[in-house]
């Protein structure tokens, strides 16, 4: 029996901020994951937006805290040494009826808070967004949108938590929980039994079949798939600005989004999912994804695009669910995080922190909290002269192992010294296989690094856990 | 910042051959850059046989062949070799910035020659659409793993595309054991030599699909299997032809791209459907004194013509330098 104030269910970025947040007081606190690294499941799939607040319904929960999020996420990304940029964003309209669709976004943004949007004409959209479609006729500006890194968020914040106390346990999906008088019984793995006074419920795309463990049945979870398409690192400067099309009733419809590595992702569709596992890319969702961004941009050519992926949004409804079961109490269910969910993350989390004193839990603040991280050192976001400082300090900074996107042996050490255990994790972290070959000249090397560092042999390595083996034998050992 | 006459980056057989040519011409400083921690390039995990024949009419695997310039390059006293370096920038000023352990050096050259040979196309670049899991492969990395590290990739194999490293892939792969199901063909008829097709797939009964593409990839954590159909001349596909082959492993051999990242960061002229420098002759590009050579500049059937053509760059490289000296 492993005894805790507060267990948190899904490593993703709400499960790993509200960790974050809680971290800050006086109880113990332990994070489930069910994947062999954290950021393995909604979350990996994140374009990165952080988005202003604009297209999410003034009176709505996600409304408010998206705007709350984007403030907040300033001071968090500083803190955790994240970069965070804010680059704007602007919502492009083809035809002059549609600026009055733009002024009611404008008007609806306002309302909720959205500082510093304007409409914008032709001759400032040739100026500021060149390779902009002339046929664009205005745009809603919003300065304040921005673009992250979501999975290295994901992992800053876990690293942020566990340097302030909190447990963190891969590959441990939650099998039943057990309400007791004043705590909660969690099985996990078998026959890990945690006990905790408060539960929070950050799973997910299973965030329903978690809550069903304790007999809560409304909450039902549609995954939403959208598809997403990688641009070569040569395209970084496609565009100034992210760009939107006017939204549609189901999505904020497809995007041209500059990415905190620099590669523009274009993209994401929004079809009903077949299942949780649903992650599959089609014909079809390419072909919609580049004729929707070439008529905003139409220099994007198909032999630009280096990677894609397909992710599931975990729609619960039009709005998220974040809430203290007072019929169960100390159940917290944060549960259809869909977008903007990466942007409101830390308001979020704040919220739940407040849903946790509700519940009756008394939170003192720690004396010592440790507000800051080091920063990870990427090369890639560094200009050489910089490099030149790190490469005497470390010779193994200037070892490139992955030259398409400029990583070190190095970093991959740190990353996995830091918690990848699986080429997925090593590319999230660093980049390296992300870019233009795709791993073709750099796998075999960061194989060798990784069954170094974590003392196995090479068949026992996986590109994201269990069953995702990356080779079936090695001469010296066969499995078989 | 050191100012060698002549820097040549790569040392695979093209890079190797412009410097010995270079040299023989009378360049008495070459700088010659490897990223890898050998000389010879992708020839080392060549071990099939087949290299050679024109050059030095002898039937030589890769490492056979690369061994003929490695021997003469190391005896070179005009040749400095740096291993271990990576060029990460190109300037108009033919400067190069380069990493290797432990330094960041600037090299600014009065001549370059580009000899960075090729990337594989993948999967991505078809694109093959469906899920992502593992036992997806370049087939060239394949080869690595095999030839070079001693790794079986995987058992139950599908080869997408017919290009030489794909058929000689097949071939490999069933010698150590594995299965190949079958070599899955776009075009009407195979893109590799026909020394491949029949030594590499008749010989083993692996069967080719011409005219056919993947549709799909399946499984969720390894491949569990591909979709494979029929399609007709304008590569639609052809209903009522689909099928599927189980297997735990796709490699993918469709075709190679010139690497040529740093002549156009460096403002070179570019043909970017090929991803090669413009060139009004072999090997000479926009930039006054920068050359391109081997696969970089024109991917080639046979290692024979990489060196053949490499050494009259290498020879272009020294009359440059004559010229403005």
């Amino acid at each position: 029996m492993k005894p805790y104030d507060i267990l948190i269910v899904g490593g993703g970025v709400i499960g790993t901020a509200v960790a974050r947040e809680l971290s800050k007081y006086k109880i113990k606190i332990a994070l489930l994951e069910k994947e062999v690294e954290l950021a393995f499941g909604v979350s990996k799939s994140n374009s990165g937006i952080i988005h202003p607040g604009t297209q999410t319904p003034p009176r709505s929960l996600k409304g408010r805290l998206c705007l709350a999020g984007n403030r907040l996420l300033r001071s968090w990304a500083q803190e955790l040494g994240v970069h965070f940029k804010e680059v704007g964003e602007l919502i492009v309209a083809f035809r002059e009826e549609e600026r009055a669709v733009l002024q009611r976004i404008q008007q609806d943004a306002e309302s909720l808070g959205v500082l510093g949007l304007k409409i914008v004409d032709r001759a400032w959209l040739a100026e500021h967004e060149p390779n902009l479609n002339p046929e664009v006729k205005a745009a809603l500006y919003a300065p304040s949108a921005g673009i992250v890194s979501p999975y290295r968020l994901v992992y800053d914040l876990a690293e942020n938590a566990q340097q302030n106390g909190v447990d963190l346990f891969l590959q441990h999906p939650v099998s039943a929980i057990r309400p007791g008088r004043g705590y909660f019984e969690v099985v996990s793995s078998g026959s890990t039994v945690f006990r905790a006074r408060v539960v929070i419920n950050a799973a997910g795309l299973y965030a329903d079949e978690v809550a069903r463990l304790v007999g809560i049945q409304d909450i039902v979870i549609h995954p939403r798939k959208g598809e997403e398409y990688l641009l070569d690192k040569k395209r970084e400067n496609l565009t100034r600005h992210l760009l939107f099309p006017l939204p549609t009733p189901t999505s904020k419809g497809i995007l041209i989004i500059k990415s905190s590595d620099g590669n523009p992702i274009i993209g994401p569709t929004a079809e009903p999912a077949q299942s949780k596992e649903d992650l599959g890319t089609t014909d079809a969702g390419l072909a919609k994804i580049l004729a929707s961004v070439q008529k905003m941009v139409p220099t994007i050519q198909r032999r630009d695009i280096i990677a894609y992926f397909a992710g599931l949004r975990p729609v619960a409804g039009d709005d998220f669910i974040i809430r203290h079961e007072a019929a169960l109490p100390g159940f917290i269910n944060v549960a259809g995080i869909q977008s903007p969910g990466l942007t409101a993350a830390p308001a979020i989390a704040l919220m739940v922190r407040d849903l946790v004193r509700t519940s009756g839990l008394t939170l003192a603040p720690k004396r010592r909290f440790q507000r800051h991280r080091k920063p990870s050192v990427h090369l890639f976001s560094r200009p050489l002269s910089s490099a030149r400082a790190l490469v005497r300090k470390d010779p193994a900074y200037g070892d490139i192992v992955c030259r398409c996107e400029l990583v070190s042996a190095r970093e991959i050490r740190d990353a996995i010294q830091r918690g990848a255990r699986t080429l997925d994790g090593i590319k999230f972290r660093t980049r390296a296989q992300a870019g233009r070959c795709h791993g073709g000249f750099c796998t075999t090397r960061i194989m060798k690094i990784l069954a170094e560092e974590l003392g196995q042999p090479p068949e026992a390595l996986t590109k994201r856990g269990p069953g995702s083996e990356i080779i079936a034998k090695s001469r010296d050992h066969d499995p078989a | 910042m050191t100012r060698p006459d002549l820097v040549i980056v790569g040392a695979g057989p093209a890079g190797m051959a412009a410097a010995l040519a270079a040299r023989d011409q009378g360049v008495r400083d070459i700088l010659l850059l490897e990223r890898d921690q050998h000389l010879g390039g992708i020839l080392n995990q060549c071990i099939h046989p087949g290299f050679g024949l024109h050059q030095f009419k002898q039937d030589y695997t890769g490492p056979e062949f690369a061994d003929q310039y490695i021997r003469e390059v190391e005896a070179a006293p005009e040749i400095t070799v740096s291993l271990r370096t990576f060029a990460a920038r190109f300037a108009p000023d033919k400067t190069l910035t380069c990493l290797r352990p432990g330094r960041v050096d600037a090299i600014r050259a009065r001549a370059v020659i580009f000899a960075t040979g090729c990337r594989e196309r993948t999967r991505e670049m078809i694109p093959i659409p469906g899920t992502r899991p593992a036992g997806v492969f370049p087939a060239g990395l394949a080869q690595k793993m095999m030839n070079l590290e001693g790794l079986l990739p995987g058992r139950t194999v599908v080869i997408a595309g017919s290009g030489d490293i794909g058929l000689i892939m097949a071939r490999r792969l069933t010698l150590e054991g594995a299965r190949v199901q079958a070599v899955i063909e776009l075009q009407a008829e195979s893109r590799g030599l026909a020394r491949n097709v029949v030594q590499c797939l008749e010989d083993f009964s692996i069967p080719l699909h011409c005219r056919h593409r993947i549709t799909r990839i399946h499984g969720q954590n390894r491949v569990e299997k591909v979709s494979v159909a029929a399609v007709d001349d304008d590569l639609r596909d052809r209903p009522g032809t689909a099928f599927d082959i189980p297997c735990d492993t796709v490699l993918i051999s469709v075709g190679l791209i010139p690497e040529n990242e740093l002549l156009e960061m460096a403002g070179a002229a570019m043909d970017l459907k090929a991803n090669t420098p413009v060139v009004r002759e072999l090997g000479v590009t926009s930039l006054p004194g920068v050359f391109v050579a081997g696969n970089a500049g024109n991917i080639y059937d046979l290692v024979d013509s990489v060196t053949r053509d490499s050494e009259r760059v290498g020879q272009k490289a020294e009359a440059y330098l004559r010229g403005v000296a």
